[in-house]
């Protein structure tokens, strides 16, 4: 048992380190690694423009899309190289956070499905940041039951023709591609009416309405599709196969291994470490250190939990199913640690932004938090999955599964 | 980056588990549970013949010079099955505090017999409630003998020997406190069985009047072992505490997926599942901080104090998590005598308090952490 590289990664290590060394936007740095849930942006630049030129860079150096092959932008690095290069990247990963649903989920799905010409026209430049993609999946009537979308998709000629709407996409707003699930064909079981597209955000018809969420932030949008035509060629999958086509793109969703998932406790401790209460060290009072003590074993055991994973994959092994506890254990973490850190302030607590705490860190984090909970799988959805997956409990009983999808009621009372 | 066990542990651990599952099936717990014998003396002939008693001593000490990851596998499914043994009194107290401070002549002296399985041992810390502080060890020791009670004492009334923490100078540091070896079957000793919430490992009270010691370590470096001591113990405990976690888990498991309710699986149900996968997370985050107490433990890391306490944290509020649930989702039935989630019950709220509660754990680490920040 040990924590040290082989021969191999440590070549890889080093020579990734001593390019970010000499290329990364060192000016952000402080900013970048300052930076918690809830509180990205820069001061004084536009973070996406940073962050679109951190990923060109990298691209042209060949270090973008470690994991893609390489002529489709990547790297054809191992699993592992891929977190060694996040743990060198250290801060400046967080510039590539508007990134993620397109290389994450949007760029293997292509990878899967797409036309060859197609992967060596769109892949490149999604690798390169040079375009960024969405993904339209969630509607008002299907978040957690995602097979219960409504957005339309009619075969008119070559081209498909899309109305309805999506909500929850994550940077439509500054997108140019997306991929979109749509309903084909409402007379079968909800599951099996399902087909995949990826489209042009700049389509005619397409309108992006940023939405402003309990934070007071907007970083998702609600997308309106309206007689907007897709030429089949741009279909992934087969007509009707949607269903297994977005399962690719979920699992890969919720597979980011190594990708360090924030708790607040960094941030909580450090507070505590210096905080004086009324009467004395935060650090020193009873209560409070047996708070951060129970955090503190969560924060530790999610780190060991993932370098157990990241040691599956240095020996080549497929990762156990135990990396899946870290969103759910992080989400509801983060949102009690910035309940306590406000708590510990009093009265002052309420009082956010630049005039608050710590210039607000924590009332940020606090406002932020519910969205951990519900993005990418809510808490309950992230329990099923355990259940069912890991401990080999039944799936749910689904009384929609076999009913045609237009006769299901759509409304619970009245 | 390999921050797993080898394959040779993983095979050892195999090897424990298909010994342990043969003979120390539930209704071999039973035994000790009903108070039919003091603990499992077959049980324990066969591990000391099986090598797992000795698997961290040296060679030249009788043992089997493997190491302390191969110790933390077998501890693991010590805890998966609840043995009914002086395990850790015997291994992780003793020994440890033996292989630390004991001089040549008294570690040749037990721990072969340890290995062997001819010597059970334990440590005599506590002295009524309370957790491990110097200013809680009254018991003195003045030339060379031992006048004072110690309680509870962990398989007391069956050892033969224990580590005493004892007051030897009245400074109020911790340089107070020395410790010495005793021979329980000696003069000056009287033991008083306790009833106490685990029956499967006994509790005792120990009464010292004028008893010859011998000491262990330099006089006034007592605490200083016993921090050690405890800190390895945690981490080896915490493996008890995750093979029983694991255990419970599986149990409730099992039964969601046996029971039929309101005409179907009870595992079916999301308010059962979701308990489940909350103990999954658990089990889960306590192995991996363990994990890290394995490794520090197995280098003798400078990061072995905190690792330790947040091993120990992690892994007592799995084991009493996963144990309590268990019984959750048995509903009535797992509230009776005859099913065997009680056993977990009670081993592991009393495994909870053995080395000192979580309270008192939970400030070690938040003084270790700070130390470290400081550093």
């Amino acid at each position: 048992m040990n924590f040290d590289d082989t021969p191999q990664e440590a070549e890889f290590r080093a020579t990734a380190r001593a390019w970010i060394g000499a290329n990364a936007p060192k000016q952000y740095e402080d900013e970048l690694r300052k930076s918690s849930l809830g509180r990205t942006a820069l001061k004084n630049a536009d973070i996406l423009a940073v962050a679109k030129a951190w990923q060109k860079k990298k691209a042209d150096a060949g270090w973008a899309c470690l994991h893609w092959p390489k002529e489709y932008g990547g790297r054809g690095s191992s699993p592992i190289e891929r977190v060694i290069w996040s743990q060198e990247e250290g801060p400046f990963g967080q510039l590539s956070r508007m990134f993620i649903i397109g290389h994450g989920m949007c760029g293997p799905t292509m990878m899967a499905f797409a036309r060859e010409e197609h992967k060596r026209t769109y892949l490149p430049p999604l690798a390169s940041g040079e375009k960024v993609w969405c993904q339209l999946f969630s509607e008002p009537a299907g978040g957690s039951d995602v097979a219960g979308l409504r957005t339309r998709a009619e075969k008119d000629g070559d081209d498909w023709v899309i109305n309805g709407q999506k909500i929850w996409t994550s940077g439509a707003h500054y997108s140019d591609y997306g991929i979109l699930l749509t309903r084909t064909d409402p007379t079968v079981p909800k599951h099996k009416g399902l087909t995949m597209f990826f489209l042009d955000m700049k389509s005619p018809g397409v309108e992006v309405r940023p939405i402003k969420q309990a934070s007071g932030a907007s970083d998702f949008n609600e997308v309106y599709f309206t007689n907007v035509r897709i030429p089949d060629h741009q279909r992934l999958g087969e007509v009707g196969d949607g269903w297994n086509v977005s399962l690719t793109t979920l699992m890969n969703e919720r597979s980011a291994i190594g990708a360090a998932v924030s708790t607040g406790f960094p941030e909580l401790f450090e507070y505590c470490s210096s905080l004086m209460l009324d009467d004395g060290p935060a650090i020193e009072d009873r209560a409070v250190r047996s708070k951060l003590a129970n955090w503190a074993v969560k924060a530790s055991g999610l780190k060991y939990t993932s370098m157990r994973a990241i040691s599956a994959l240095s020996k080549g092994e497929r990762p156990g199913p135990e990396n899946s506890i870290g969103k759910l254990v992080a989400g509801s973490m983060i949102q009690d640690v910035a309940t306590y850190a406000l708590d510990l302030q009093g009265a002052n607590g309420a009082v956010s932004g630049e005039d608050g705490e710590l210039a607000g860190r924590f009332q940020a984090m606090l406002l932020r938090a519910p969205g951990t909970r519900v993005e990418g799988g809510t808490d309950e959805i992230m329990r099923n999955i355990i259940a069912e997956r890991v401990l080999g409990l039944p799936g749910d009983i689904r009384v929609d599964k076999d009913v045609p999808f237009n006769k299901i009621p759509t409304k619970g009372r009245g | 980056m390999n921050f797993d066990f080898s394959d040779d542990q993983k095979q050892l651990r195999d090897q424990a588990r298909k010994f342990l599952a043969e003979k120390c099936s539930p209704k071999a717990v039973r035994i000790v549970l009903d108070g039919k014998a003091p603990y499992a003396k077959e049980l324990w002939k066969g591990l000391a013949e099986m090598g797992f008693l000795g698997v961290a001593i040296p060679e030249e000490f009788g043992g089997a010079g493997a190491g302390h990851l191969e110790l933390c596998v077998i501890a693991e499914e010590m805890g998966r099955a609840n043995a009914p043994v002086p395990f850790s009194s015997t291994v992780y107290l003793a020994a440890e505090a033996l292989l630390i401070a004991g001089s040549e002549a008294q570690k040749k002296k037990w721990l072969p017999a340890i290995a062997s399985g001819e010597a059970i041992g334990t440590l005599a810390l506590f002295e009524g409630k309370g957790n491990p502080a110097p200013k809680n060890v009254k018991l003195t020791a003045a030339n060379g003998a031992l006048n004072g009670v110690k309680k509870p004492v962990a398989d007391g009334a069956i050892a033969d020997f224990a580590v005493v923490a004892a007051r030897t100078g009245s400074s109020g540091r911790e340089a107070d406190i020395s410790l010495f070896l005793v021979d329980l079957k000696a003069g000056g000793v009287e033991v008083k069985s306790l009833t106490n919430l685990d029956p499967t490992r006994g509790q005792a009270e120990i009464s010292f009047k004028d008893c010859k010691a011998d000491p262990l370590g330099a006089a006034g470096e007592g605490w200083s072992i016993l921090t050690q001591v405890l800190d390895r113990a945690a981490v080896l405990c915490a493996f008890e505490q995750v093979g029983g976690s694991d255990r419970a888990l599986e149990m409730g498991r099992d039964y969601a997926l046996d029971r039929i309710a309101f005409g179907r699986q009870i595992g079916s149900f999301q308010a059962v599942k979701h308990m489940l996968a909350d103990m999954y997370v658990s089990a889960t985050l306590a192995r991996s901080n363990s994990y890290y107490g394995a490794w520090a433990l197995s280098t003798n890391a400078a990061e072995l104090p905190e690792a330790a306490a947040a091993a120990r944290i992690s892994a007592t509020q799995a084991f009493q998590h996963c144990a309590k649930n268990n019984i959750q989702v048995h509903g009535g039935m797992g509230f009776t005598w005859e099913f065997d989630c009680h056993m977990y019950y009670r081993r592991a709220n009393a495994m909870a308090l053995g080395l000192g509660s979580l309270s008192y754990w939970e400030d070690q680490l938040i003084d270790r952490m700070r130390k470290k920040n400081a550093a």
